[in-house]
């Protein structure tokens, strides 16, 4: 019985604030993108459209703001002067952080939302009843609802036969938001036990890291010092939990930041700082 | 004249089966107003209904939501009618507390109205859910699968606080009325004596009843007053919880419980107006009453501009830049003759509660009270709107209006507010019948006591002057009259 569950492992629920989060960490996988090779074509956001059977929502859907895209190419302008304005344009792929303290968790009333060992911030469709608290709490605002019913405008026949066997379709009435690519992870996860070794870096990728032309997106397991994400992110200075200090730049090379830090919500993807000579 | 016979909210010479006759007949013979005012509450809650099988049928974006509004209009009107919901708990057991006599004319009707906006607030979390038949998740029933809600989730507080609310206010609501079933059943056939007989619970109003009554009164008065006040405080969480810029402020308990007394206030001046023309009941209902409430809504505005005043200042100096965009954008942004609005309808508006003439003038306090709860509505929307529209994440800043299906299901929610309201008042007595007689008695007595001081003390001085002249001391029976 549950209650009896609760009292027993008491100690084990009744955990200090500080702790947060999951105590046993499997992994925690994590991003690395860096902006200054990002290009801004999208193709890491097709690709997750592919991947993760996201309807298109057609035009005038897209512009009432209830598009899908998980991971959405995000362009901003420096006001640059000169012969060449477009050099001001930045690109920066958006899609869940995956945080450590994530604001989207707590909200929700019926737990659809919560915290895996491996680091993710899970969505169970299933126990979804679409209060929407979570997408309001998150700041990045990465977090897509099913404001309709999309399977048959979306996917006709014989479109259907594209879908991802994978995963789920959602229905009308459901939160979503980018997983890591859950899927791939559980499938690597399997594979490894087949094959009975540890998982190792690169045996997981994304689908937008796989699209993406100028390899800009890594993706990784920060457990795992040896992974390429482990090694960006401590090449940049950029550590797990808090922030402690505003950190400073010595050096030019360190362009790594993570968005909204100084919210604390301990995010999983780190971002490099595009470099810019205005002087071409 | 003396303070007893210039603030007698009643004329105390009211014979106690005049009231009776009088209430009971309210029930049976109201104005055509009455019948205009509820067809239009029914086609009101017609087209909600409509809107909400559309909006169940083919999803929530018919409401025209998009990403960074996942809520709109339907929460800022749940908090708009959980608000409401607090001026019947001031009246009826704050001020019984304290021992406020004129409330008791006027408290059922405020008592009702705390029902039936609860009700009203309730249904909305329903409706905006996306998927509502899956609601009963948020209560902690016990599943073999061990699953429980997350009880972290200011959602769920709220789940139990209004739950609580709702059916404490409603025993309440139902055990002040007993002694009135009571008369009915004696004074009413047919089917009204069956109804009234059953619901007055075998109630002789004998002395062992009467005390038991009363103290049954005073404990959930006592019970009520934290209850409403933590209602309130616990819907604020819901915005205080999360770190959005414009929700996550620490004075937002006090300043819902606040707006929500001031709204409920303002609501009780539209019914007293609206039900003292449908139910003839001006001897009732007398000015003097409306300027009491008048003096407490206006007492309420001030602290409620106050701790306004101070989530502005507190915005403004604390230097959070989040904040403080949100801050300048509400007033010159796109939200700006909204934010403008809300500004003047509820800060400026109840200046005009100050005035005498203003306030014993009903056609005018019909106008002003719906401007303050327009301003209160208008403020609850500038809490939810602008902060989704222009939060952190700049690429997501968008404005919203809502669609037609979102306006309908607000509007609707009225009609629905207003069709329980006024069959309540229909099958029950709108004004406390044996509250006003134990009015009339004090007063009565009050009265008295002061007249033959005010002869005591003439006679004194009569003798003192040793035959003056006439005696100085007027009728002071005339002077009431
Ligand atoms: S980015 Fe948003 S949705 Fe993702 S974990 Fe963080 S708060 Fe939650
Ligand atoms: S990690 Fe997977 S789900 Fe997330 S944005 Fe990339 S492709 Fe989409």
């Amino acid at each position: 019985m549950s209650l009896k569950n609760i009292l027993e492992n008491f100690s084990y629920y009744r955990r200090d604030a500080e702790a947060g989060g999951h105590h046993e960490y499997e992994h925690r996988f994590a991003m690395a993108i860096d902006l200054d090779i990002c290009t801004g074509c999208n193709a890491c956001s097709t690709a997750c459209y592919a991947e993760n059977n996201l309807p298109v929502v057609g035009k005038e859907r897209f512009e009432a703001g209830q598009a899908m895209h998980w991971l959405r190419v995000e362009r901003y302008w420096d006001e640059i002067e000169g012969d060449y304005p477009e050099q001001g344009a930045k690109m920066i792929p958006m899609m869940c952080q995956q945080c450590g303290a994530a604001t989207c968790e707590p909200v929700c009333p019926v737990a659809a939302t919560y915290h895996t060992p491996d680091g993710l911030n899970a969505q169970v469709y299933n126990r979804c009843i679409g209060s929407r608290y979570c997408s309001n709490n998150c700041p990045f605002r990465v977090r897509y609802f099913n404001f309709w019913s999309y399977y048959e405008d979306s996917w006709p026949e014989p479109l259907r036969m594209q879908l991802n066997p994978d995963l789920s379709v959602r229905d009308k009435g459901v939160m979503e938001k980018c997983t890591f690519c859950i899927q791939r992870i559980r499938n690597a996860k399997d594979k490894s036990q087949r094959e009975e070794r540890p998982l190792v870096d690169g045996d997981i990728i994304t689908a937008c890291a796989q699209a993406c032309p100028t390899d800009a997106i890594v993706f990784g397991d920060t457990m795992d010092p040896e992974s390429r994400v482990s090694k960006a992110w401590a090449k940049h200075q950029i550590h797990r939990g808090p922030v402690t200090a505003k950190k400073q730049k010595a050096d030019e090379e360190i362009r790594g930041y993570r968005v909204f830090d100084e919210l604390n919500v301990d995010p999983s993807v780190m971002y490099l700082e595009r470099v810019r000579d205005t002087e071409v | 004249m003396s303070q007893v016979i210039q603030d007698k909210v009643i004329d105390e010479k009211l014979e106690w089966s005049r009231i009776n006759a009088d209430v009971i007949a309210s029930m049976q013979s109201p104005r055509r107003a009455y019948w205009v005012a509820l067809a239009v509450c029914i086609a009101m809650l017609f087209c909600a209904v409509a809107a909400e099988i559309y909006q169940y049928k083919y999803g929530m974006g018919s409401a025209g939501l998009n990403n960074p509004h996942m809520w709109d209009m339907y929460i800022a009107t749940f908090v708009f009618w959980i608000g409401m919901s607090h001026a019947g708990t001031l009246l009826s057991a704050i001020l019984h507390i304290i021992h406020a006599q004129w409330r008791k004319p006027i408290y059922r009707f405020a008592e009702a109205m705390t029902t039936f906006s609860l009700m009203t607030a309730g249904i909305f979390p329903m409706i905006h859910l996306g998927r509502v038949w899956n609601l009963y998740w948020v209560l902690p029933y016990v599943s073999d699968r061990g699953i429980w809600p997350n009880f972290r989730s200011p959602l769920v507080w709220d789940a139990f606080a209004i739950s609580t609310y709702l059916s404490s206010s409603a025993l309440f609501l139902f055990i002040g009325m007993i002694p009135d079933m009571a008369i009915l059943r004696d004074h009413t056939t047919g089917w009204r004596k069956k109804f009234y007989g059953i619901l007055c619970l075998g109630w002789r109003g004998d002395d062992r009843q009467w005390r038991n009554f009363r103290r049954t009164y005073m404990l959930l008065a006592c019970f009520l007053i934290p209850l409403a006040i933590s209602v309130h405080s616990i819907v604020s969480s819901d915005f205080a919880m999360s770190i959005m810029p414009g929700w996550h402020i620490t004075t937002f308990p006090p300043y819902f419980v606040a707006g929500a007394l001031y709204s409920g206030c303002a609501a009780i001046m539209t019914l007293f107006v609206a039900l003292r023309y449908f139910f003839r009941m001006e001897e009732y209902m007398t000015l003097n009453i409306m300027e009491k409430t008048c003096k407490l809504t206006f007492a309420i505005a001030m602290v409620w501009t106050y701790l306004n005043l101070i989530e502005f200042a507190a915005t403004w100096y604390g230097h959070n830049i989040y904040d403080k965009e949100l801050l300048i954008d509400k007033a010159t942004g796109p939200y700006a003759a909204v934010f403008w609005t809300m500004i003047f309808c509820g800060m400026v508006v109840p200046f005009t509660l100050c005035f005498q003439k203003l306030r014993r003038h009903m056609p005018s306090m019909l106008v002003v009270s719906i401007l303050l709860n327009l301003g209160m509505y208008v403020e609850r929307w500038m809490i939810v709107a602008p902060t989704l529209a222009m939060s952190h994440q700049p690429h997501q800043w968008d404005v919203l209006w809502g669609t037609v299906i979102q306006w309908a299901i607000v509007f609707g929610s009225f009609g629905w507010f207003g069709l329980l309201f006024l069959i309540f008042v229909k099958l029950f007595p709108c004004v406390s019948m044996y509250e006003v007689k134990e009015l009339c008695f004090h007063l009565k007595h009050e009265i008295e006591e002061e007249e033959h001081e005010k002869q005591h003390a003439a006679k004194a001085k009569a003798g003192a002057t040793a035959g003056g002249g006439a005696s100085p001391a007027g009728n002071p029976g005339l002077e009431g009259a």
